[in-house]
């Protein structure tokens, strides 16, 4: 970790102080926080997205339910939208021939993490949140994913209480994979929609 | 009348940049600042919907200005003012710091 971002050395003093004030105060201690930054490391992770999306290629009935309830499909899996402060409505959509999906939060930096863990930071910022439901097209090929004219593009909007995640398409010529070889193709661009894959 | 955060569709953002390897933190504090959120949450100092519109309703030039982590610690500490818990001159870093 570094102190690459502007004023950090100023804003880690800042911190400290604050953090100092509310021990002092009673309000906080410093294993709590310690062991609130070790949940969140260990929380979720891009593969819980990965792990539902090759389900979904190689089961078209729990793609039907995901797709109809994705909160209670996942539990299936052992995965659930809980983990975080509150527990938040997830909606799976899937890519298909004539339709790509992407997601992003226009307010502010709503996204699964208790399932997928923390976002990119170009998800957080105000140049994809603004750009993206704009010009979808032209934000995608900015990430070398170049669609066909044809492909429809739906943008996802998320919100406090409803988060989104992408079954990207299922690659061509994978038919001889396992599920858990066609989870590894799956990265964390394709589970937002910023990626085919 | 929306707020500098509902910037959906806004013209005039630079180009989206994508950092290959991107840690999950970039310095400590912006960890600390994550936990000390959650545990003020939790302990009821203010809920999840007051710490949303505390960064929501910043100076609009600030919130432009600050990275994702500034901006939650910009909200944090408004609402310990506004709650009550500490004073803005209690939350500043004391001039002599290193001397204390």
């Amino acid at each position: 970790m570094s102190g690459d971002h502007h004023g950090s050395s100023a804003i880690s003093e800042q911190v400290r102080h604050v953090e100092a004030l509310l021990e002092a105060r009673g309000l906080v201690d410093e294993g709590e926080l310690d062991r609130r930054i070790d949940e969140f490391l260990a929380g979720g992770s891009p593969a819980n997205g990965a792990r539902i999306a090759a389900r979904a290629w190689v089961d078209p009935a729990f793609r039907d339910r995901l797709l109809a309830d994705a909160n209670a499909a996942i539990r299936e899996l052992g995965l659930s939208m809980s983990g975080g402060l509150q527990e938040q409505r997830l909606k799976v959509v899937a890519n298909t021939a004539d339709e790509h999906n992407v997601v992003v939060c226009t307010l502010c930096s709503c996204y699964p993490i208790a399932l997928l863990g923390p976002s990119p930071s170009w998800y957080k910022s105000e140049a994809y949140r603004s750009r993206v439901v704009r010009d979808p097209r032209g934000v995608l090929e900015e990430f070398g994913l170049e669609l066909p004219p044809t492909t429809r593009i739906s943008v996802w909007d998320a919100s406090a209480e409803s988060r989104y995640m992408v079954v990207p398409r299922r690659p061509e010529g994978t038919d001889g994979l396992s599920e858990e070889e066609l989870a590894g193709l799956v990265t964390r661009k394709g589970l937002i929609g910023t990626a085919a894959v | 009348m929306s707020r500098i955060n509902d910037v959906g569709g806004m013209v005039g953002f630079p180009a989206i940049v994508e950092e290959p390897d991107e840690p999950t933190f970039h310095a400590d504090w912006e960890a600390h600042v994550l936990a000390l959120n959650a545990a003020l949450i939790r302990r009821g100092v203010y809920n999840l919907d007051e710490f949303r519109d505390a960064i929501e309703r910043m100076e609009p030039a600030t919130y432009l200005a600050s990275s994702y982590y500034e901006k939650w610690f910009t909200a944090i500490t408004t609402l310990l003012v506004e709650k009550g818990v500490a004073t803005p001159e209690e939350l500043a870093v004391p001039r002599d710091a290193s001397g204390a």
